[in-house]
């Protein structure tokens, strides 16, 4: 029978591919902030299965804040994006050096 | 046993899926395959019993933040060959870190099985099986959480203001509508009548 376990290691995979997922697309932004999704999405997947497997609806609650918060992320950061690449005309990470950080 | 089935499938497609939104060539391709991953991850949802989240996750997800992605890749006019260029060079590094960061999380869940069992007497709001899900998460969101749901009101408000205040642009040279000089504007300042005798034009 399907336990918790399982769904924990899904959404470890899945976190897992997430961070591969930025260190392998060090030239495109937009691959990374997908990533980043890939990563909330894990995220969720571990809040929603234990409040189903633990009998707690506040797990849902929370995912449903950490939904809102990645949507607010993906628009904030696909609009640093737009800008970035109308004052570049480049995405890639590694040539990022403007505020000389 | 269907349970099963349908738990390992939705688990594959959504692990193929992931790997390939971080492996495709063509970023086109990655939100497609994102969209995939986000409707699995929905059905794994929907298995534990979240369809309320579930369905949150399609309709903001692939509703709104994929098409928003979309949106992005088709404006920006993006070279294939140069994005994929650091691929090969960073693909042992980032595997490695992958690799340690997954172990980590094994080892933690492994130490954090190993503390004993929870204490389910302590549930902050017991799930109710003759409650409808939509219904439990509205009443306890509506009541307990409302400040809490009101902050991400908050959020989502300033993430809107941020990102139009981000990409507005004033373009320079475009010619706008001055209504108040319009109205402003009489007959005798536009118009002046002339008796022009025969064989001579108007003077502009």
């Amino acid at each position: 029978m399907i336990g918790l376990t399982h769904y924990l290691v899904v959404a470890a995979i899945l976190f897992t591919m997430g961070v591969l997922g930025i260190f392998l697309n060090r030239k495109n932004l937009i691959v990374i902030l997908m990533a980043i999704e890939l990563i909330l999405l894990a995220v969720n997947l571990n809040l929603v299965a234990f409040a189903g497997f633990l009998h707690d609806l506040v797990g849902q609650v929370f995912a449903m804040f950490v939904l809102t918060v990645a949507a607010g992320e993906a628009a904030i950061g696909l609009a640093i994006l737009v800008i970035y690449f109308r004052g570049r005309g480049t995405i890639a990470v590694d040539d990022v050096n403007r505020m000389k950080g | 046993m269907i349970q099963a089935i349908a738990f390992y499938l939705f688990a594959a497609v959504v692990v193929i899926s992931a790997a390939l939104t971080i492996s495709s060539r063509n970023p086109v391709h990655s939100v497609m395959w994102l969209i995939l991953a986000f409707f699995n991850g929905a059905g794994l949802m929907v298995l534990v019993g979240a369809e309320f989240i579930a369905m949150l996750l399609v309709i903001v997800y692939v509703g709104a933040v994929a098409v928003l992605f979309l949106f992005v890749v088709m404006m920006l006019d993006i070279e294939v060959a140069e994005v994929r260029a650091g691929v090969a060079r960073y693909f042992g590094f980032g595997l490695l870190i992958a690799a340690a960061l997954f172990a980590e999380i094994v080892f933690y869940a492994y130490g954090a099985v190993g503390t004993g069992s929870l204490q389910l007497a302590q549930r902050v709001a017991p799930i109710n099986n003759a409650v409808p899900n939509i219904n439990a998460i509205g009443q306890l969101l509506y009541t307990r959480y409302i400040f809490i749901f009101e902050a991400a009101g908050l959020v989502l408000l300033v993430a809107m203001i941020g990102a139009i205040v981000l990409t507005h642009r004033e373009r320079g040279g475009t010619r706008y509508q001055n209504i108040s000089r319009q109205n402003a504007r009489r007959p005798e300042d536009a118009t002046r009548n002339t008796q022009p005798t025969v064989g001579q034009g108007v003077q502009l």
